[in-house]
């Protein structure tokens, strides 16, 4: 048998499929096991297809296979759905005295278990417990320890009362009980479990836990699939620590919400979804003219438009990259595992401080809806360092304001970053404005200031290149001649899909890539191999055409941007200038 | 210290650009003393504005400011005092900052309550687009977008706002000084969203709402029996389509806060060097 166990279990939208996975996956998790967790469901609250699945190792998973070991099918189509993947050595649990499941067929040569679900349900105290005898069940399939549900079942059902507790946990003993009298076989699987303390947490979770952690105290979104985790996990939570989470009526109102807050000083964010991120757009530039520290995450989702809503896809790059009009300086980081949701999300306020600007946060919806286990000390929070960047106060204000007392809140630093006084601090009123404006913050239409704020605000980006490790993580052969990029949450899978390769003969480099702008340099890497391979879950590859462009020999640019058209004179001195400049010299 | 500030202090040394003549100068003045009288000062001031010649407030007067994007003042408005509540917020829009591409978060903001207020340049014209109709301009009003008139019907916002739960709507008119800068003062001092629709006269574009217009038709509510506490009367007057009021329409003494109604103390500025304490107990959750 192999190491790790894939366990499943599917039915309609509203049979409490998710609940029940992941009381599974909790039990396990509480069992000293690795969990990783996906979801298959369809965007309806009741009805269609919808299944939980859970790979289970004693060592780290850290992807999900083609495999599936246990299966809970509470319809017929679950079966079907999940045909594929069944082997000779996979057991499907249903309950044959349904009408529906009574002309079930099993394929192949799995194992199929009848149990009544329902009527044991019903010995045990309410029908709606069919699913708990179901997990009961699977203990008795798979040797795992009921005792580790029942802590699970305590955890989920607490709240409702001991009876509700005591009822669920007979109702997963007759599921055992029934299995054990009936079925006369020895099943080969042995669940083993061990010492270990792990934490179940998935994508969402960690980048709100990282929110938090990180001192984001004001949050304001609008609920969208696959980015709602979010928000409901701040929600209360963020409350505790003297923070507060609004529903705005819509993602235009929520970015601004959290444009407003950033600006009184808190640390604030907003998370959202493709057709979220679309309304937010209109928001973008003024976060960066403003220089207003922002924190804005887009768990992507299949698109374009509405798309596939509870489908992963990794579509947006191009638009937390480029979108919004006119040059916006920002940065893009993206997790590429869900502890690196956690981690990246620290980072993400402190770059957005320390550089005034707009910080994208990208996920996606495999890394949203996977829970996985991690020991306790993966967010150890005493690691947790905040860096708030050139914040004055009253002591040191007075460096900062002009001959004429005034606050230069754009003041043109050598480094791009300007100083910045909270709302509230004596001699600090400023104005801010999405129009080019001077050191004051007062719009204006000059052109030499125009350019000296463009380049102002660009210079945060080369100033963070200098300070920050934009670095990437490596995996592999670094010797390989194959060399696999990637970016976000395909990581785990290719780890897995490595050791696969290795098992074959091939050696590769992988390279996985969490920061998107300012991105690592990977010309040498590229020039080092023969072939490059870069994997990403979209149609045209938005991270190989920015990685190609990396590695092009430059051409040579001629740019004006303070407001005024080309002229023909000028035009004609500046590229003379250029063509008498070495190459080099202006890259 | 705050007893020493001045309406003046709250000006900046820019000198507005507005059409000579036009009704935002009257606005502005009673908008920057009613922050004075109501114990202000110009560095726990926050002003909001959106576009448009409304927009421009924030660089006219000193305080700390931000001029956003068209229609979004409201939010952000909401958004700096939930993450300080002891700033003193008030947002500033024009007729279609407000009432078309922000009429959204407008009815949002009003049911919300967070107490800020919220003064409206109503001049029932695109100004600074050079005279389109705008969500107020009369059903009739020839502008270059409507040579003969919108051909719908303006939007009456006071109804809006009633209709949504306000528990604070106010009329105000730029031209007379002392009583606007009384009436933005109710709204700054009301506990609560403090809507006040000013009638700003656009003297370049809008040759209809004109000052002359605006003297004739305005009826003072403090020389009426009007009970602003009342809401069935209050509803009357705004329904009340011929009539142009000034003063305190409707206001709800009892009006609570959103952001007190949420338990939102003090500013959010302030966050610890590390992870807050017990942060560890948001790990533990997970086991």
């Amino acid at each position: 048998m192999p190491e790790d166990l894939n366990w499943a279990i599917g039915g309609e939208a509203g049979d409490g499929i998710d609940s029940t996975g992941k009381i599974f996956a909790q039990a396990l998790s509480r069992a000293g096991r690795h969990v990783f967790t996906s979801k298959d469901f369809a965007s309806r609250i009741r009805g269609g297809y919808t299944a939980y699945k859970v790979r289970t190792s004693v060592d780290r998973v850290e992807s999900v296979v083609d495999r599936l070991d246990i299966l809970i099918a509470l319809t017929e189509r679950t079966i079907h759905e999940n045909e594929d993947e069944l082997h000779e050595d996979s057991v499907i649990i249903y309950d044959g005295e349904r009408s529906t499941m009574q002309d079930v067929e099993v394929p192949g040569d799995a194992t199929a278990l009848e149990v009544p679900l329902k009527r044991l349900a019903e010995d045990a105290g309410g029908a709606i417990m069919l699913n708990v005898v179901a997990l009961g069940a699977a203990c008795e399939v798979t040797g795992f320890p009921i005792e580790n549900l029942d802590e699970s079942l305590q955890k989920r059902f607490g709240d409702k009362g001991e009876a509700i507790v005591e009822n669920n946990k007979e109702a997963a003993r007759k599921g055992q009980e029934y299995v054990r009298e009936e079925y006369d076989e020895d099943f080969d699987y042995d669940m083993e479990t061990t010492d270990n303390d792990y934490v179940l947490l998935n994508g969402d979770e960690a980048i709100g836990m990282g929110a938090i952690a990180a001192g984001c105290r004001f949050y304001a979104g609008y609920p969208i699939t696959p980015a709602t985790d979010v928000m409901e996990y701040m929600t209360g939570r963020v409350d505790q620590f003297g923070g507060k989470v609004v529903q705005a009526e819509d993602e235009l109102s929520a970015i601004n919400m959290a444009l407003g807050a950033a600006r009184a000083g808190a640390r604030a964010m907003t998370a959202t979804s493709g057709p979220g991120i679309d309304l937010m757009t209109e928001t973008f530039g003024l976060v960066a003219t403003s220089e207003t520290p922002l924190v804005i995450c887009d768990v992507m989702r299949s698109g374009p438009s509405t798309g596939m809503p509870t489908k992963q896809e990794q579509g947006d790059l191009n638009m937390t990259l480029y979108g919004g009009h006119g040059e916006i300086p920002r940065f893009v980081v993206a997790p590429t595992t869900v502890s690196e949701c956690f981690w990246k999300t620290v980072e993400a306020f402190n770059l957005a401080e320390k550089y005034q600007t707009p910080v994208f946060l990208v996920s996606d919806l495999a890394m949203a809806v996977t829970e996985q286990t991690f020991a306790p000390e993966t967010f150890d929070m005493d690691e947790v360092e905040i860096d708030r960047g050139k914040v004055v106060d009253e002591n040191d204000i007075d460096a900062w304001l002009d001959e004429k007392g005034r606050f230069q809140a754009h003041f043109a630093a050598a480094d791009g970053v300007s100083p910045r006084a909270f709302p509230g601090t004596t001699d600090g009123a400023h104005m801010t404005t999405g129009l080019e404006h001077d050191e004051l913050g007062r719009r204006t239409e000059d052109t030499d200031v125009r350019i000296e704020q463009v380049d102002k605000r660009q210079r945060k980006v080369e100033t963070a290149r200098e300070q920050e490790d934009f670095d990437y993580r490596e995996f592999g052969d670094s010797d390989a001649d194959t060399l696999v990029i990637s970016w976000g949450s395909n990581e785990g899978a290719l780890r897995e899909g490595l050791t696969l390769l290795e098992e074959d003969g091939y050696d590769v480099r992988f390279i996985s890539v969490p920061y998107i702008f300012p991105r690592p340099d990977l010309t040498e890497e590229i020039e080092a191999a023969e072939d490059v391979i870069v994997v990403e879950c979209n149609a045209t590859g938005q991270f190989a055409d920015i990685i190609e462009h990396d590695v092009l020999e430059r051409v040579q640019r001629i740019n004006k941007y303070n407001g005024v058209r080309f002229k023909a004179d000028e035009l004609a001195t500046e590229i003379k200038q250029t063509l008498d400049t070495p190459a080099e010299a202006t890259q | 210290m705050s007893s020493d500030v001045r309406f003046t202090d709250f000006k900046s040394d820019k000198q507005p650009t507005w059409c000579p003549g036009c009704g935002d100068f009257g606005t502005m003045n009673g908008m920057m003393k009613a922050l004075a009288e109501t114990g202000n000062d110009p560095d726990n001031t926050f002003i909001v504005a959106g576009i448009g010649c409304s927009g421009k407030i924030g660089t006219y007067m000193h305080s700390y400011a931000l001029h956003g994007v068209h229609g979004r003042a409201l939010p952000v408005g909401i958004g700096v005092k939930m993450a300080n509540p002891d700033l003193e917020v008030m947002v500033s829009g024009g007729d279609g900052d407000g009432y078309s591409i922000g009429a959204g978060h407008f009815i949002h903001a009003v049911r919300r309550n967070v107490d800020m207020s919220y003064v409206v340049m109503d001049n029932r014209i695109y100004g600074l687009t050079k005279g389109q109709a705008s969500p107020t301009s009369r059903e009739d009003f020839e502008t270059s977008t409507s040579p003969e008139g919108p051909n719908q019907p303006p939007v009456n916002p006071k109804a809006l706002a009633l209709a949504s739960g306000a528990t604070f709507i106010a009329q105000s008119f730029s031209s007379n000084a002392q009583r606007h800068a009384e009436i933005v003062q109710q709204a700054v001092e009301h506990d609560g969203f403090g809507f006040v629709n000013v009638y700003s006269p656009c003297v370049t574009f809008n040759d209809v709402d004109t000052y002359d217009y605006f003297r004739d038709a305005i009826v003072d509510l403090d020389e009426t029996d009007h009970d602003p506490s009342n809401r069935d009367q209050a509803k009357d007057k705004i329904l009340e389509s011929d009539k142009e009021y000034m003063g305190v329409l409707y206001q709800d003494e009892d009006s609570v806060p959103f952001e007190e109604r949420e338990g939102v103390e003090g500013s959010m500025a302030e966050i610890p060097d590390g992870a807050p304490e017990g942060a560890m107990d948001l790990v533990r959750e997970f086991y």
